[in-house]
């Protein structure tokens, strides 16, 4: 393992992908032209090749996920992997077995690669550290921390429809605060040279010191969203809430939520996008996501061929 | 080593192949060479269905020990490849590996009427039972050294021969 980015071998490659935070361009680059040659993949009539036939890979998932562990098991599925799907949240956690007992077990079945998705911030990187050193390690979420497919599958369908990252506004909306989506946005834009990233929230839904990841605050929906190229709205995450950060769904909605008229603030031909699953009427408006300039339902198309391409990089990456 | 010129060479296979009169032909070149060359040969021929192209990196046997590699192209077969006569095109034909990947792509496409096999230089040293029904010429290089096509600025095509660091 490299000493400076446990993400990366000694020779640079990727080796196990944990964060957006760090990666070099050139990486993340790799990762979406390789993406580009799997699209076409996926549009064949036979959308499977042999690339990873005989690999297992394992879905560990330590919180309960539908679509994100759906879309990396088709894109196993679609390698020729044998997929592994682990709800770990309802069973041997549940009986007092530690992480990394629980890893352990699960490398001496051959496992090739590890899926985890985990509500600790950190749980990924853990495991990568200590699993056995021939096991790929894909950080599928964890805790308020990261979650670099997204990232990812966001920049992928960003330079679908924008080309070049060069000349772009982009704004993230919405609940900042808990969200590794965000984060993970915020360190991927920064490296692919986007020169202007706004963050618009209200101050409660706003980690402290968020300036300092290089992105500009703004607390009001319509300031915030003038001459915007993209704009990345983000699910309210109430079951991560304790105590009062929001009064009212209504009232969130009534100064956060994207409407037409709000949308119709920034540029013309911006393109709207949404992680899912997305609260209808809180942070985003029917007429908008369902709207033409919503590119919500291709994000979801380009993240089987974006995983695809991280779990072929990450396979074939000499330990 | 005297190489020949690549351009002579792909007016010998373009008559031969012209001469076969294969009916109802498509062309797939394989990236990087054998797109040049079918891109050529497609206009050449006046092909009707469009051009089409295989980057073969997903299908190749070495991936457990090479990975992948940096610039993968997307694959694109534009036509239906159900009954379709298919003529891979190649730069230079060797172990027959790649081959042998591009053939296994195309039928995850459909299933193809028939697949013929033209090569710019056969340089012999096979590893696969594959034999090309079209090639410009054949061309005896030692295991040891790589012979590559090159295409400049202008779409002049040249050779190239240099020490072998890895395995095909």
């Amino acid at each position: 393992m490299n000493s400076k980015n446990p993400q990366l071998n000694e020779n640079g490659a990727l080796k196990h992908l944990l964060t957006t935070e760090g990666l070099p361009i050139s990486v993340l680059l790799h990762i979406l032209d390789t993406a580009e040659s799997f699209v076409g993949v996926t549009e064949r009539d036979v959308k499977k090749i042999p690339l990873l036939r005989g690999k297992s890979i394992f879905n560990l998932f330590f919180e309960p996920s539908t679509r994100t562990r759906t879309t990396f098991e088709i894109a196993a599925k679609r390698l020729s992997a044998d997929v592994i799907n682990l709800n770990i949240a309802a069973s041997s956690e549940s009986k007092g077995e530690t992480l990394l007992d629980t890893v352990n077990n699960l490398s001496a079945m051959n496992a090739d690669m590890f899926v985890v998705r985990h509500s600790q911030s950190g749980a990924a990187h853990l495991i990568a550290k200590h699993a056995r050193s021939d096991i790929r390690v894909i950080n599928a979420g964890d805790g308020s921390h990261a979650h670099p497919t997204q990232a990812l599958l966001d920049m992928f369908t960003i330079r679908r429809y924008k080309r070049d990252f060069h000349n772009l506004r982009v704004a993230i909306i919405g609940d900042i605060l808990h969200s590794r989506v965000a984060r993970s946005e915020i360190h991927a834009l920064t490296t692919l040279g986007v020169p202007e990233v706004r963050v618009i929230a209200p101050k409660t839904l706003l980690p402290k010191m968020v300036e300092r990841l290089g992105v500009h605050v703004y607390h009001s929906l319509e300031k915030g969203l003038k001459d915007i190229d993209v704009l990345m709205m983000l699910r309210l995450q109430n079951e991560r809430m304790t105590g009062a950060n929001l009064p009212s769904f209504e009232e969130y909605f009534k100064y956060y939520g994207l409407t037409p008229e709000k949308l119709s603030l920034a540029r013309k031909d911006a393109i709207v996008m949404h992680p899912g699953p997305m609260n209808r009427g809180v942070e985003i408006d029917s007429a908008v996501a369902d709207g033409k300039q919503s590119v919500i339902l291709p994000q979801v198309t380009f993240g089987i061929a974006v995983r695809m391409a991280v779990m072929s990089i990450l396979a074939g990456s000499q330990t | 080593m005297q190489l020949p010129d690549p351009e002579e060479l792909f007016e010998v296979l373009a008559k031969k192949i012209h001469a076969a009169k294969i009916p109802d032909i498509a062309l797939v070149g394989i990236h990087t060479g054998g797109v040049w060359l079918a891109q050529r040969l497609h206009q050449r021929l006046g092909i009707e269905h469009p051009l089409g192209m295989l980057d073969v990196s997903f299908y190749r046997d070495d991936f457990d020990k090479r990975g992948l590699r940096a610039h993968v192209k997307p694959s694109a077969i534009p036509f239906d490849v159900e009954k379709v006569n298919i003529l891979l095109v190649d730069d230079v034909l060797y172990t027959g590996r790649t081959i042998r990947a591009a053939i296994n792509e195309l039928f995850d496409y459909g299933r193809p009427g028939c697949i013929h096999l033209a090569a710019l230089i056969d340089r012999g040293g096979r590893q696969l039972p594959i034999a090309p029904q079209y090639v410009g010429t054949e061309l005896k290089i030692p295991d040891e050294k790589m012979l590559e096509l090159r295409q400049d600025a202008d779409g002049k095509l040249s050779l190239k021969i240099y020490d072998k660091n890895f395995d095909e």
